[in-house]
């Protein structure tokens, strides 16, 4: 069925870049386009989940080339549900980066930039070819490198190398991944490779480029040994770049690993191991790096790594209930850690400081501030009525009867690390009295702000708050989905049937 | 001409990778180039190697008959091409902003924990 529709999300967001980029200086001009676009881009992205959700698999042949020859477009509930979370938390940091980010900054394309980031995030989830994919990952990658220097400080171009040559790395191993994959199958299409997969001779070099897969994606999404650029860098660019790193970037690298190792590479039992083996390690190392740092948003930087690792977890046990455990955790993720980065940024323009042992007494001055900042934190914990709490009872039960006890370990000590993590955030940030404040002259303070720049700050934290209460009171709607999203992550059938339709192409050799 | 191929793609892996774990930022830059072209030779080498053999229906056929040149790989490496064109185009302009605010070449010298003066 093809329905252009599913074009929309990337099509949206190119435009929107192209008609900021007529407005290079005029920022107040690109401010207004931005956030209307984004508010339009979540009806967009709602009606094209809707009219997923509700039917079956949209698919789009670019140029009208037949499968598996063309560039496929396939919108299934999972890419959809990516979309419409993408384009929620992309609204809120547009709003929140119209005050935030300063104008010096904006009249270097900070928001041309932006959709550009978005364009590449929508096109990578909703393509179904895997070269497409990657073409997809740069396009997210180049804007983002934009991001990271923009400012060009001491620190941002430090963390911009570590950033930059990490992620050239990956999407090497991406590339040589393809080109080996091109190599055995002579397919790009992801609903082909799907079934020439099995029927290659040579499996151990499918099991190689498997691996290469593993290596590349886990790159981008911080796992275990591949973490270390992202604590190193995400700290560095303004709040409202890091919320929408934290909650996208890592998540596209995570999706893309669902996606290849459920449709194309069905893990085996050493797969799964060792995802098993590295998401552990990943909640463990993460937990530990949380542990130690003093400086807030380095601190939220490790329990992204940290809190990765649920994901992955559940991708290792390969159950249906496992996966949709993760897919709850991947929704409740990008929102909450978009969310958190843009609290951390309020809180510096409170406090003007970043080491929380210079921080204090936000509870005492804002009260009702600390309220809605609490409904992130505590979710983030996983109290129980809140989101947090729901995807850790399927992820923990599938563990137990999966028997992976090593991964079951990781959890709980991941679930202790960030209770602990958060509650000393609490005590030190909110509760304690701030020692001998110094305001220093080239921050603008939160107090010093006029009335409507208030409210655009916070605005972004109560609507993302807003839907964590809803992911955590509604959790029942959200399991419906997550659920339908791992069967159809499981079964591939419907899947492949809609690229690849029920009439096949036969060519002579 | 495939061992050839082989060998050169496999020098280039290693060259980049050893460039790469050095510790100065010119080398870094120029093993990245060196690892993205190895990539590119790889996608041309795996895509299987024809000579003379152009993708190209005569007008009495309605299919390729015999074995042809694949033109897949062809403009994968174009597209692969083009994008680590930007890449590195963008390193380039990276590190020469980095020796200009750090004044180092030196990558273990890339790492001061304290923060700007900036308002973030």
């Amino acid at each position: 069925m093809t329905i252009n529709l599913i074009i929309l999300p990337v099509l949206l967001q190119f435009l929107l870049a192209i008609i900021l980029l007529f407005f290079w200086t005029r920022t107040s001009i690109q401010k207004i386009i931005s956030i209307a676009g984004s508010m339009f881009s979540i009806l967009v992205a709602v009606l094209l989940f809707s009219a997923v959700y509700n039917n079956k698999i949209i698919t789009m042949q670019a140029g009208n080339w037949g499968p598996p020859f063309g560039i496929t477009f396939v919108a299934d509930t999972f890419s959809t549900t990516m979309v419409l979370l993408a384009s929620i938390s992309a609204a809120a940091v547009t709003v929140f980066s119209s005050v935030t980010i300063k104008k010096a900054r904006m009249k270097f394309g900070y928001f041309p930039s932006f959709h550009f980031l978005l364009m590449g995030l929508n096109g990578a989830f909703l393509t179904g070819d895997i070269f497409n994919l990657y073409v997809w990952f740069e396009v997210v990658i180049l804007s983002s490198f934009v991001f990271i220097t923009l400012g060009g400080k001491k620190v941002q171009i430090e963390g911009a190398v570590k950033y930059f040559t990490l992620n050239f790395l990956a999407s090497m191993i991406f590339l040589t991944a393809i080109a080996v994959l091109y190599g055995l199958a002579g397919s790009l299409n992801m609903a082909d490779l799907s079934g020439k997969i099995q029927n290659i001779q040579n499996q151990g070099l499918v099991q190689v480029t498997a691996v290469l897969f593993l290596v590349g994606f886990g790159i981008k999404s911080a796992m275990f040994p591949l973490y270390f650029w992202l604590p190193d860098s995400y700290h560095t660019p303004q709040a409202a770049i890091s919320a929408i790193f934290a909650g996208l970037l890592t998540k596209v690298g995570i999706y893309a690993l669902l996606r290849v190792f459920s449709l194309i590479f069905i893990p085996d039992l050493f797969m799964k191991n060792l995802i098993v083996i590295l998401a552990g390690l990943t909640l463990f190392s993460g937990g530990l790096g949380a542990l130690v740092q003093v400086n807030m948003r380095k601190m939220l930087s490790y329990l992204i790594v940290c809190h990765i690792g649920y994901i992955i977890g559940g991708l290792g046990m390969f159950t249906v209930a496992a996966l949709s455990g993760a897919i709850f955790y991947l929704i409740h993720d990008i929102i909450i850690k978009t969310n958190l980065f843009l609290v951390a940024g309020v809180i510096y323009k409170i406090n003007g400081e970043l080491n929380m042992k210079r921080m204090g007494g936000i509870y005492a001055n804002y009260p009702a501030l600390s309220l809605l900042m609490a409904i992130p934190l505590f979710s983030l914990i996983g109290v129980p009525p809140l989101s947090g709490f729901w995807p850790k009872i399927d992820l923990f039960k599938e563990s137990f009867t999966t028997a992976n006890y090593f991964l079951l370990g990781c959890f709980i000590f991941g679930s202790v690390i960030t209770l602990f993590v958060i509650s000393k955030l609490w005590s030190e940030v909110f509760w304690k009295k701030m020692k001998n404040p110094v305001r220093k002259p080239y921050i603008r303070y939160y107090d010093e702000m006029p009335q409507n720049q208030k409210v655009l700050l916070i605005l972004p934290i109560i609507f993302l708050s807003l839907i964590l209460l809803y992911i955590g009171l509604g959790a029942e709607n959200i399991f419906q989905l997550s659920n339908k999203i791992a069967t159809e992550l499981m079964d591939t059938t419907a899947y492949k049937n809609a690229v690849l339709g029920t009439t096949k192409i036969h060519i002579t050799p | 001409m495939e061992i050839i191929l082989a060998i050169i793609v496999g020098l280039l892996y290693a060259s980049g990778i050893y460039l790469m774990l050095r510790r100065s930022l010119v080398k870094l830059v120029i093993g990245l180039v060196l690892l993205g072209n190895g990539v590119n030779l790889l996608i041309f080498l795996l895509g299987g190697l024809v000579k003379g053999k152009p993708p190209i229906i005569p007008p009495t056929d309605t299919v390729l008959g015999q074995i042809y040149a694949d033109p897949v790989p062809q403009a994968l490496i174009l597209t692969a091409i083009v994008i680590s064109f930007g890449l590195q185009s963008f390193a380039i302009v990276l590190i020469k902003r980095t020796y200009i605010v750090l004044d180092t070449d030196d990558l273990d010298q890339i790492h001061s924990a304290e923060e700007d003066e900036d308002d973030y």
